[in-house]
């Protein structure tokens, strides 16, 4: 599905990413951690084509095409999602609508006709129900006025609309309390497919209690410098981040 | 001969064409004296430090519109709010065209200004209201008073809620090769009605057109009144509106603004104060490109006390476009408690769009509110990643924000059918599509 080879990223000539390897096939789920500053956040940003960042040198290949050149719409009509850290507030634009668009300038981009609106309607109705998010919360402005669990449900949510083959969750753990991210964990394993794979970046292993991973990457200083199981992420939690610090 | 010679050359002529009554003459030609002293604006005045009319007025404008132009409905409908019924004042070439307007007399009058200054049975009220609110100071609005005389009359009496929304719409054809109009109108609002009305001038064809309109609004006590001005005219129109409002203790009065196009567009726009909780609204939307220029010049007089103004102006320059939003807020000593507000925003679009803004606040009360705010930025680049991440094209995710940050504008249109106008117009204006009425 993503594979990504010695990749090397800079903003404004700071090198952040330095020669990262990664693959992540179909049906995976894969963790990423690390301490702060370690260029988590960096990564996947880089991955969905944000232009603050530079790629200097390496590749980053989606089901065997390169997406290095792509704007960040195109490589989510490729099927590329992020679900951001901090969500952005669009006032005077409902969710629904903005679902609408999102969703018909994919279809259009991948030359399919408009959704229909019952149709869209009804998707709307089952995804929001997997999220437990109310009918009424649909036509409030975009992220205006969201608590912090809202927005990362309504991230989810969107995911769970746009269908699409890779996910990464940026830090969607953070400001939720533990029935917002069980809601949303639970959303996510229910999206889980043989089909798409998953990418959980986070600080922290709580999320994988609920989201469990195939392996654990551990990310320092722009590198990944250690790859388990799941159980790496228990020993990274009794260990704490020095201990990797100092191995390095 | 120039513009200036021309008008005051002419005004003789229109004087005798008009047939009007001994104080009016007097009004007229006390008018027309005071725009002979100090002619038209120049970038000299502080007033006008920003807006240029020269080039505009070396135009050979005609200053009579001749007989009624014809105009097929067909060609115009798009220009009125075709999905809410409406009363209609509307006018060709300045004319009053009855094929295309839809007044009454039944409960409200709906009619035309030249009936209002001509026939007995309206003298006592322009004698209380004519050119009472309208500054008699200001060159240009004396300009119009002197030549006033077409127009709409509106007049909701006592406790009437106006059944439905009023369209004043002033098109001109082109049939002259330059032709200046001074549209005039007067609206009085009883104790307790309420009214909404909306403006327009539309041009059809490129032919330079130089609109010189002055409105009165009357609003008395507990009145309420919305109206709303659509300014999304040709390249080639140069419209100044001078909008005067006097209101009464306890009414509601808002102007909602919005230009989206014209070659000089310049809105004085002042409000005063007659009464105690009185409200004020002063809302803008501004889009423009080109070599577009939009000046608001906005004046909000505080007399007396606890009184509230709203003052929200969203800009959006492109390309070459200048605007310009001069906010001036006038708190007298007596005007105690008052809550001012003004909030200004603007985004530039391209390096060479420029905007010069001036809060200018002169606060004589010492218990009092007032706070402003403005600021000029660009897109922001997080809000458009997060759009384009969800697979919305840049050109899309640009003009859904564009029209995020009108959005405190646009929510407060009381007539639905005018905020879905105003959205599709926007839409047309960003040059998107967005599958859904914003």
């Amino acid at each position: 599905m993503l594979v990504i080879k010695n990749l090397h990223a800079s903003v404004e000539d700071k090198e952040i990413l330095k020669g990262i390897n990664l693959e992540v096939k179909a049906g995976e789920v894969h963790a990423i951690m690390g301490p702060n500053g370690a260029g988590k956040s960096t990564l996947s940003s880089v991955i969905a084509g944000r232009e603050d960042y530079e790629v200097t040198e390496g590749e980053i290949l989606l089901e065997g095409e390169e997406l290095i050149e792509l704007a960040p719409e195109e490589r989510a009509h490729k099927g590329v999602f992020l679900s951001f850290q901090y969500p952005i507030e669009i006032p005077g634009v409902s969710v629904t609508n903005f679902m609408k668009t999102a969703i018909n300038e994919t279809r259009k981009a991948q030359g399919l006709e408009e959704m229909p609106a019952n149709e869209m309607l009804k998707m709307i109705r089952e995804k929001s129900e997997l999220l437990e998010i109310d009918r009424k919360f649909l036509s409030r402005s975009l992220n205006e006025g969201f608590s912090g669990g809202e927005k990362k449900r309504n991230e989810i949510f969107q995911m769970a609309m746009l269908e699409p083959k890779l996910a990464i969750l940026d830090e969607t753990d953070s400001g939720l309390d533990i029935d917002a991210l069980r809601i949303v964990a639970n959303g996510v394993n229910k999206l889980k497919s043989k089909d798409n794979a998953v990418i959980v970046i986070t600080h922290y292993q709580r999320l994988l209690d609920y989201i469990v991973p195939d392996f654990v990457h551990v990310l320092h200083d722009g590198k990944i410098v250690k790859t388990g199981g799941k159980e790496l992420a228990l020993e990274l939690e009794e260990k704490g981040y020095d201990w990797i610090k100092n191995e390095n | 001969m120039d513009l200036k010679e021309k008008l005051l050359a002419s005004f003789m002529a229109f004087e005798e064409r008009v047939d009007v009554q001994a104080t009016l003459h007097d009004v007229r030609t006390e008018a027309l004296k005071n725009f002979e002293n100090k002619g038209f604006p120049t970038k000299k005045e502080e007033a006008w430090k920003y807006t240029s009319l020269n080039a505009v007025l070396k135009k050979d404008f005609s200053v009579f519109p001749k007989e009624e132009s014809a105009v097929d409905f067909k060609e115009v409908k798009k220009y009125f709010l075709n999905d809410v019924d409406t009363y209609k004042v509307v006018f060709v070439d300045g004319v009053f065209s009855s094929f295309l307007s839809s007044t009454t007399h039944d409960g409200l009058d709906v009619c035309l200004m030249s009936s209002a200054l001509t026939k007995p049975k309206y003298k006592m009220i322009i004698d209380t209201y004519f050119n009472q609110v309208a500054s008699k100071e200001e060159s240009l609005t004396s300009l119009n008073t002197a030549f006033a005389y077409e127009g709409a009359y509106i007049n909701i009496p006592k406790s009437k809620v106006a059944d439905k929304p009023i369209e004043i719409i002033y098109f001109s054809t082109g049939n002259e090769a330059a032709l200046m109009v001074q549209p005039r109108n007067l609206i009085i609002v009883g104790e307790n009605a309420h009214v909404q009305i909306t403006e327009r001038h539309q041009s059809l064809n490129e032919n330079p057109v130089l609109i010189n309109s002055v409105t009165e609004i009357f609003a008395h006590k507990r009145a309420i009144v919305d109206f709303y001005k659509i300014q999304n005219d040709v390249q080639t129109t140069t419209l100044i509106d001078n909008t005067y409002i006097s209101q009464k203790q306890e009414s509601i009065v808002s102007v909602h603004t919005f230009t989206f196009g014209g070659n000089i567009t310049r809105n004085n726009l002042n409000f005063y104060h007659e009464g105690e909780r009185i409200d004020s609204t002063l809302k803008g939307i501004t889009i423009i490109g080109d070599k577009q220029h939009v000046d608001h010049y906005t004046l909000v007089h505080h007399a007396q006390p606890n009184c509230e103004s709203h003052q929200n102006y969203k800009g959006i320059f492109g390309d070459n476009a200048t605007g310009v939003f001069n906010g001036k807020i006038y708190v007298e000593k007596e005007a105690q408690k008052t809550d001012a507000f003004q909030q200004n925003n603007n985004i530039l679009l391209s390096d060479k769009a420029t905007i010069n803004a001036k809060p200018q606040l002169e606060i004589f009360a010492d218990d009092v509110k007032c706070s402003h705010g403005c600021t000029i930025g660009q897109l922001d680049e997080n809000a458009m990643f997060y759009m384009q991440q969800r697979g919305i094209p840049r050109k899309e995710a640009k003009a859904l924000l564009m029209y995020a940050f009108t959005s405190e504008v646009t929510s407060s249109i009381k007539i639905p059918e005018l905020k879905n106008k105003i959205a599709r117009i926007i839409a047309t204006k960003l040059g998107v599509n967005m599958g859904f009425d914003l």
